[in-house]
């Protein structure tokens, strides 16, 4: 066996993640795959006249990741896994793009986000699946859109009323955050980069980044700030979830949970302004700590709130899902087998919706929930119901979460010390967002400054859920899956 | 003379209607409501506005909002107030009534498709598709009161009604709710289409007007709010009782009307909006209010149809 198993949060020497020629990395992919892993991250890293490439499998039950290398010389072709894994699509485009080398019998290659290295940006070609019939007809929207919405195209190719192919087009958003990163090697710098990646999950992706960076720091961290952390990480999840119930209920045009779900969310996020001068977070995780102390009165502020929230979103979320004009828009709309969702690699609570029992929290515990161990959510319909119910059950649970933590809770510090960073070193931080596992891969040169890091999104994984969701679909229900979805433009553009 | 005054009313008040329903929402919604008078200012903005219009569109585009606004008011000439009638009337002259109406809708439709815009040809699809639904209904009800009135002329047809059989007040019943959903279709409101909503893809009527601005967007958006009012005053012709004095039957007529946005509103505060696919089903409750309604005449005044 030539893969190194790892942990999350484990950091290794770059020396002994073994280094295997191409075809045998290839074959050893599909093999795993087959055996029931899980294609966590594919990326490469160019190293003089080479491109290494990294593969990241897990085997979620046992909470154990993998990891293997091999390299192609940029320009070069491989035979592509696409075919056997199809999870693996988006990262050999996202490899083609990056680095030239192409991936020979991928079915749909095409730029991810700025256009494939190489090529000619000025000659490029938009390709989009044609269909043809004297009914059939292409509906264009966006990259701007009405609102205030991230920039992003989509294509529809419908007949009627009735959607056959939507393909996804995005990257208006990309602003090089992986370069970014390396530009600057001041870590409070890298920090609040880590904040800007998507700023619905601003103490997600920093939790993750900080996480990271305190591995390769070999440094501990105490019980009482990885509780202040996940409190936040929980009130995140809190918040976003209402605001998507809120906008769900929008677009179905149901005034009372717009509202309600809204004002909900204000009280919440004005919870985490009260601990951090943020509403969203920033400025809250650095690396040993964190900047706001939680005390017992803003634990007791914070507590009072969630428990209000709790209590009115129950009862808001009970009048919602027990109408009858509610649930027909919402039941058997934007359908994702839980077949499907596994095998494009489907993450969070999107999966979790589809029947794929997958939350990080659980499998690749990080922070308090190393000590702190949780049950996984899953609901079997995988249709926007399922997504909206789900969302409304880890309301409940985070809110649980937060309030069994607190009696283990006491006042006590809330910075710690830095250390150096190891150098030629591997870290792979894997963190439950509210919208799916985010994966920060660093990788530090011999001085132990980040060489590399890849960033992965829940969008990068989810947006492709979102195409397949609405097959076959009313066009007109089309907002409505993907707001079900609410996926990142961001943080898929980085 | 009333009646002009009464059509220059209708005219002048149709937008605090809409201002109305826009008030029952807030407030259901715990925000602080706009008041009822904000439509005006909204159409008085479209007014003093500049307008860009699409180059390729041709001169339909530009002469349809006019039209459209013509046709709505040249409708309301016909709507009989109740106990006083109508503006114009003549025998057959409901054909008229409708398809003016007809008129106003094919030239926002066309209009629509003159844009070439995918949203927008989506828009019209659903707008016709939905239309033709709701028009054989409606001509369903006006049969059934031509027949139980023995009159073709709109007004008559609703000042006969009032003074014939014992069974008219379930007549009536049928025809106001049928009559409201029609207000609901024709008004573009929940759970039909959503008119605050800001996606294309979801929107019927909304989207039809996308490409127009300042003054030509404000005669559409007045000759909807006309033609709301319209079809809500056809309704409150069947909530009068008989045998009042004149005023407060009009003063009566004014409160139904204001029941009936409230009414409305409340349906939208309450209840999602309906799954596009759905809504054909949704109107052909319409369509079966007024078959039950004819067929009701039908028995009472032959014993059956025969």
């Amino acid at each position: 066996m030539n893969w190194v198993e790892i942990k999350n949060l484990q950091n290794l020497s770059l020396d002994k993640i073994k280094y295997v020629d191409f075809s045998e990395f290839r074959e050893s992919i599909i093999i795993k795959i087959h055996e029931g892993k899980r294609l966590v991250n594919l990326f490469g890293m160019q190293e003089q006249d080479i491109v290494r490439i990294f593969c990241i499998l897990a085997e979620d039950e046992l909470s154990k990741l993998f990891v293997l290398s091999s390299s192609l010389r940029p320009g070069e072709a491989f035979a592509s896994i696409t075919n056997e894994v199809p999870s693996a699509h988006l990262f050999e485009r996202e490899l083609s793009e990056q680095f030239g080398i192409i991936p020979d019998g991928h079915p749909w290659l095409k730029p991810v986000r700025q256009g494939i290295a190489g090529v000619d940006q000025t000659q490029r070609q938009y390709d989009f699946f044609k269909m043809s019939g004297s009914e059939v007809h292409e509906v264009a929207v966006g990259p701007i859109h009405a609102g205030i919405i991230e920039p992003g195209h989509f294509r529809f190719s419908a007949h009627g009323e009735i959607i056959h192919n939507l393909e996804i087009q995005l990257g208006f958003q990309h602003r090089g955050v992986e370069k970014l990163f390396l530009q600057n090697n001041d870590l409070f710098y890298q920090t609040k980069l880590a904040e800007s990646i998507a700023g619905d999950s601003v103490i997600a992706h920093s939790g993750t980044f900080i996480r990271a960076i305190e591995s390769l720091m070999n440094i501990d961290i105490s019980k009482r700030i990885k509780i202040i952390r996940l409190i936040m990480l929980e009130l995140e999840r809190i918040a976003v979830h209402l605001g998507d119930l809120a906008a769900i209920s929008n677009d179905i045009a149901y005034l009372t949970g717009n509202s309600i779900f809204g004002a909900l969310r204000t009280s919440v996020i004005n919870t985490t302004m009260s601990i951090c001068g943020n509403r969203f977070g920033r400025n809250m995780m650095k690396i040993g700590g964190v900047n706001f102390d939680i005390d017992s009165e803003r634990a007791k502020f914070l507590l009072e709130t969630i428990n209000r929230v709790e209590k009115e979103t129950v009862t808001a979320a009970e009048a919602m899902f027990s109408s009858a004009s509610v649930m027909e828009r919402l039941e058997k709309t934007g359908i994702v087998s839980k077949e499907i969702a596994h095998s494009i690699g489907m993450v969070g609570m999107a999966a979790r919706a589809s029947g794929v029992s997958i939350d990080a929290r659980v499998d690749h515990p990080f922070g308090a929930y190393e000590f702190f161990p949780i049950h996984k959510l899953t609901l079997d319909s995988g249709d926007v119901f399922a997504r909206a119910y789900i969302r409304f059950v880890e309301i409940q649970q985070s809110t649980k979460i937060i309030n069994d933590l607190m009696e283990i809770y006491t006042d006590g510090n809330h910075d710690g010390k830095i250390g150096e960073m190891q150098k030629n070193s591997f870290v792979v931080s894997i963190t439950e967002g509210w919208r799916g596992e985010i994966v920060h891969c660093i990788i530090t040169d011999e001085t132990g400054k980040i060489k590399k890091i890849k960033i992965k999104d829940p969008s990068f994984n989810n947006w492709f859920a979102l195409a397949l969701a609405v097959r076959e679909q009313g066009i007109s229900d089309f907002p409505l899956c993907n707001k079900s979805f609410n996926l990142s433009y961001c943080g898929f553009d980085l | 003379m009333i009646k002009i005054i009464l059509t220059l009313a209708v005219l002048s008040l149709a937008p605090m209607f809409v201002g109305v329903i826009n008030k029952v929402k807030a407030i259901w919604a715990g925000r602080h409501a706009a008041s009822i008078f904000q439509p005006y200012y909204d159409l008085l903005k479209l007014f003093r506005k500049g307008e860009v219009i699409s180059t390729t569109t041709s001169f339909v585009f530009e002469i349809a909002p006019s039209i459209n606004l013509a046709a709505v008011i040249f409708a309301l000439l016909f709507t009989p107030f109740p106990y006083i009638g109508a503006v114009l009337k003549f025998d057959s002259d409901f054909v008229i009534f409708a398809y003016s109406l007809g008129l106003a809708k094919f030239f926002l439709v066309i209009a629509s498709l003159d844009t070439g815009s995918s949203f927008e040809g989506m828009g019209a699809n659903r707008e016709v598709t939905f239309s033709t639904i709701v028009e054989t209904a409606f001509f369903v009800l006006l049969g059934t009161l031509a027949f139980i009135t023995n009159q073709t002329s709109f007004e008559q047809m609703f000042i006969m009604l009032n003074s014939s059989a014992n069974y008219t007040l379930l007549i009536k019943l049928l025809f106001v709710v049928s009559l409201f959903i029609m207000l609901l279709a024709e008004g573009s409101r929940v759970p039909i289409d959503d008119p605050n909503t800001h996606l294309e893809l979801t929107m019927i009527h909304e989207v039809m007007l996308l490409d127009y601005s300042g003054v030509n967007l404000a005669f559409m958006v007045f000759a909807s709010q006309i033609k709301m009012l319209v079809i809500a005053l056809l309704i409150s012709n069947f909530l009068i009782p008989l045998n009042l004095p004149i005023t407060l039957a009009l003063l009566l007529c004014l409160v139904s009307i204001f029941l009936i946005y409230l009414c409305v509103g409340l349906v939208e505060s309450l209840i999602a909006r309906t799954r596009i696919s759905h809504v054909p089903q949704f109107l052909f409750l319409m369509t079966a209010l007024a078959l039950t309604s004819f067929a009701i005449v039908a028995f009472f005044t032959h014993g059956g149809i025969k």
